[in-house]
């Protein structure tokens, strides 16, 4: 007790009365504190629910007086997409045609080697190299994206260039190749997770009946991990999907309905840059057509990672 | 065992052929392994061979300029240091205090499981998306204009989900015993959160919001939404100033069709990239004392 000011020179027993008082205080204090502790930790947690509840709002607000003037089905419908020039045309379809152009390029890169790496981590890989190898791909997750858009623009084309020559600057097919490159370790990782989870009881069993390193890889492991898998891949194409300054740095700006990875496209996100970059006012319709397209985008990403999510779950073997 | 191949190959005549099938797709496994390894490394050798020439103090202390060799990246380097405080002093609070409330202190309940199941989906929205929120949110709504102050709480938002996954992964290593022995010792809850559980789950906490800000400072694309203004000559000196950081410089160099900023932001990306790598090699130096401490 340090508090000299409390203790009167009166009776013992008025002291200890005194000193009990005291105590009880300190221990509502405590209380009141941890309450109030309590509440702002719940509310931490809250943010996170006010973000999704903000996204969408957002979104959909800024959305409306668009909504108002272009009607839904036009806007998803159609095929010309010309905003900021006259006549003016918002059909949103060559903007997804050209973002699925570029991720359906990146899976095709992706897929097959972000799970061959997976195997190879999981299966064959021996200690050493695997604490070589992992760092690698952790360092290729943490490459910011502008970088990738470097890459792509002032290495990777001109490389493609000497192959193709008819192959102009801006093109689908290089970004979507470093695309592939950038969602590897992504895709590797999560697999690879999914693989390590199979018990070793069921690799061992099969060892027993003779097969051989790869048949185990193949025929056990990999099946046994295909939700994990399956959802790698989805999460991967999703993020793909998302990407916004690769696309924006190498894939061009000019809104095509193709599916020739060679020619310039424009990418959802990339339309979303070019249009924050430039001198449209505030509130125009030109404007507001970036939450129209965001929508757009956050409802697929949205899908993609639902459906990732449910895949693992629904799918998950549990051993 | 048998060791003898032509007993082996009687018992199993497609054995031969299976295992030479096996190292065939061992050395294409492994030829996928260097696909990303291979990339790495030409992609850094790239940035390296152009951008090295570059580099020189006045590139760090002087301002962005029309001309190639007078050019700099004093206002974008300053833009993403404001931002990496910011964001620091922001997510860490946000992010921890809901990674304590979920591991310690909510129930298993409807409730904790929608924050959950949030959690991992905003994890996986393009930054872009979080761009547009805080253009509307921040920039117009709450009126704070596209200053640092609207871009660092932008980019909260983007990298709390980091922060809270691996604070949680933290706070869940820490043993039940040291709570016990808290509780035992007649601490209330809050008490052995902060005396005990905290303390623990620090190290995992730094390296988590480590590389929660590594991911904060690579991006471009939200800042553009918030920022839009790319060519500034003047330092941010308080978070209601206007902004430009890093990655955006270097896009604005890279969409220049000349050679001369094509080396520029190589030169940007070397600066961006040495952060990025001693910030990761921060994480990771933490991650295995961390390692080795629980061992023991």
């Amino acid at each position: 007790m340090a508090s000299g000011d409390i203790l009167h020179p009166s009776s013992g027993f008025e002291t200890a009365e005194i000193l009990a008082t005291e105590r009880r205080k300190r221990r509502r204090r405590t209380k009141i504190q941890g309450k109030l502790v309590k509440w702002f930790f719940i509310s931490c947690a809250l943010v996170s629910v006010l973000t999704t509840i903000g996204i969408v709002v957002s979104l959909i607000v800024q959305a409306w007086d668009f909504f108002i003037e272009v009607s839904v089905w036009e806007f998803i419908t159609g095929t010309r997409w010309t905003p900021l020039l006259k006549p003016q045309s918002f059909g949103v379809l060559p903007l997804v045609v050209g973002t699925l152009l570029v991720s359906s390029l990146a899976a095709a890169v992706a897929l097959p080697v972000g799970l061959a790496t997976a195997v190879y981590m999981a299966e064959y890989a021996p200690e050493k190299l695997r604490r070589i190898i992992k760092p690698v791909l952790e360092v290729l997750a943490g490459i910011p994206t502008v970088v990738y858009g470097y890459f792509a623009l002032t290495f990777v084309t001109p490389l493609l260039q000497g192959v193709i020559p008819n192959l102009i600057v801006f093109n689908a097919l290089s970004a979507g190749l470093v695309m592939g490159i950038m969602i590897i370790p992504m895709i590797s990782s999560l697999s690879e997770d999914a693989m390590i989870a199979v018990p070793r009881s069921l690799r061992e069993a099969a060892y027993a009946l003779g097969a051989t390193k790869f048949e185990v890889a193949r025929k056990v492991v990999v099946p046994a991990a295909l939700s994990g898998i399956v959802a790698a891949f989805i999460l991967g194409i999703s993020r793909a999907i998302g990407e916004t300054m690769l696309v924006t740095i190498a894939a061009g700006s000019t809104p095509r309905m193709t599916f020739n990875p060679i020619e310039g496209i424009q990418a959802m996100t990339a339309f979303i840059v070019q249009l924050s970059l430039g001198e449209t006012p505030h509130g125009s319709l030109e404007y507001n057509t970036i939450f129209a397209v965001g929508i757009l985008l956050f409802a697929m990403t949205l899908l993609m990672n639902l459906l990732g999510f449910w895949v693992v779950r629904r799918w998950r073997m549990k051993y | 065992m048998a060791t003898n191949p032509s007993i082996q190959e009687q018992l199993n005549p497609r054995l031969s052929y299976r295992k030479k099938l096996g190292s065939v797709v061992y050395f294409l496994l492994l030829a996928a392994v260097l696909v990303g390894i291979v990339s790495l490394i030409v992609l850094l050798a790239r940035i390296l061979f152009e951008g090295i020439p570059w580099l020189s103090w006045h590139f760090i202390s002087d301002y962005p300029s029309r001309f190639p060799e007078r050019a700099g990246l004093k206002s974008a380097l300053f833009g993403t240091l404001w931002i990496m405080g910011l964001v620091a002093a922001f997510t860490i609070p946000i992010g921890v205090g809901a990674a304590v409330y979920l591991e310690e202190y909510s129930p298993k309940n409807w409730f904790s499981n929608i924050i959950e199941v949030n959690i991992s989906n905003l994890a996986g929205v393009p930054s872009i998306v979080y761009g547009l929120l805080g253009l509307a949110l921040f920039v117009q709504w709450m009126a704070i204009g596209r200053t640092v102050l609207a871009g660092a709480l932008t980019l909260t938002l983007l990298v709390l989900p980091i922060i809270i996954l691996a604070s949680r992964e933290a706070i869940r290593g820490v043993p039940d015993a040291y709570r016990q022995a808290g509780y035992a010792l007649g601490a209330d809850q809050w008490q052995v959160v902060r005396r005990i559980v905290l303390p623990s789950a620090l190290p995992g906490i730094l390296t988590g919001t480590i590389l929660a800000l590594s991911r904060a400072i690579g991006e471009a694309a939200p800042v553009i939404a918030i920022s839009a203004l790319v060519y500034l000559t003047f330092v941010p000196t308080d978070p209601l100033d206007r902004f430009t950081v890093l990655p955006i410089q270097i896009y604005t160099w890279v969409s220049r069709p000349q050679d001369e900023f094509r080396g520029l932001a190589a030169a940007g990306i070397i600066v961006l990239l040495v952060i990025l790598l001693s910030m990761n090699a921060i994480a990771i130096y933490l991650r295995n004392k961390y390692q080795q401490r629980s061992r023991e």
